[in-house]
């Protein structure tokens, strides 16, 4: 008789249980259903070399970090000092998606912002975009020797998430 | 004189050239209706609750054009919903496919309106039961003697 009483209140904690989880997730934090796929093909402009151009494949033998930036973009602002710094203190080539920009106005950007890409290569029509799934810039890959995707991560990064996502993924995927 | 008024001519004839560029929405009425049906679908991934259709964002506006391109390749509307599925996920996709994950999302509302169902009817049974099986005790029917004095006047 007494274990009945118990019911209420065991539904009771499954529900904290459930709405602590559900209400600590991020709802703009959509799962990337290309993670461990390879990366889609592109090849594109270079934003500093219009007359050169950067596909996956010239990546390939390399651990990378694809960036997907504009100039237009205002958290893009936010995250940039932390790649600039990123780029002078490790060996990681980063590569940037100027995403639906102009030309005039991205390399101004990098000039008074500072530029951390190895390259950087313009998707002007988003169609680059889309075949990676960005939905909300800036985005961050990270793909591994083989040219597979192995992390994403959407919305600008922090220090934390550099130190606990991005680099501890570099170096397992480097080995 | 002349020269100029005829390349004052051809000049306005290429803004309109170049004003006719940008195809208008109606412009093939079956294909605009297919995307819309098609696009009613998906969920705007920039908005999260509009559908692809009614959403002004900029990327719902350059996914319309990718599913356009799509449709204009003759591409089957589970082929389309497949092409952003590949790229976006399953949460683009307004009525989610019926998966390992996705079972209790489905079928759990039935299981919970079961359940409810059989636990209803089993406690309306108990007591049912409970309310007939339970004769007055001796000093029940005493007491309520006690408590109704003029029963027995009134009949």
């Amino acid at each position: 008789m007494k274990a009945r009483f118990l019911i209420p209140f065991a539904i009771f904690i499954a529900l904290v249980v459930f709405f602590f989880k559900g209400l600590n997730l991020n709802p703009h934090e959509i799962p990337s259903p290309l993670i461990n796929k390879p990366a889609p093909a592109f090849n594109l402009q270079q934003l500093h070399d219009p007359s050169k151009t950067l596909s996956v494949e010239d990546m390939r033998g390399q651990v990378w970090v694809f960036n997907v930036w504009a100039s237009w973009c205002v958290s893009c602002r936010e995250e940039h000092p932390l790649w600039v710094a990123f780029a002078k203190n490790n060996n990681l080539p980063i590569v940037g998606l100027n995403y639906k920009d102009q030309r005039p106005e991205a390399l101004n950007w990098l000039l008074q912002l500072g530029n951390p890409y190895v390259f950087s290569v313009m998707d002007v029509d988003g169609r680059v975009g889309i075949d990676y799934g960005v939905y909300g810039v800036p985005e961050t890959y990270v793909i591994d020797k083989q040219g597979v995707i192995r992390m994403k991560h959407i919305g600008p990064i922090t220090p934390e998430v550099l130190q606990t996502k991005i680099l501890p993924k570099v170096q397992e995927l480097s080995k | 004189m002349m020269r100029v008024l005829l390349s004052l001519v051809l000049l306005t004839l290429a803004a309109a050239t170049l004003a006719k560029e940008a195809p208008p929405m109606a412009e093939d009425p079956v294909l605009e209706a297919r995307l819309m049906k098609v696009s009613k679908e998906l969920r705007c991934l920039v908005c999260q609750n509009e559908t692809l259709a009614d959403s002004h964002a900029d990327l719902a506006k350059d996914l319309r054009r990718e599913v356009r391109d799509l449709i204009r390749q003759g591409k089957s509307d589970d082929q389309i919903k497949v092409y952003l599925t590949q790229r976006y996920g399953d949460f683009v996709l307004y009525r989610p496919r019926v998966s390992g994950i996705t079972w209790l999302l489905w079928f759990g509302p039935f299981l919970l309106l079961i359940g409810v169902a059989f636990g209803v009817t089993s406690f309306i049974k108990r007591r049912r039961r409970a309310l007939d099986e339970t004769p007055l005790t001796a000093e029940e029917v005493a007491r309520l003697k006690s408590l109704l004095p003029n029963e027995s006047k009134r009949a």
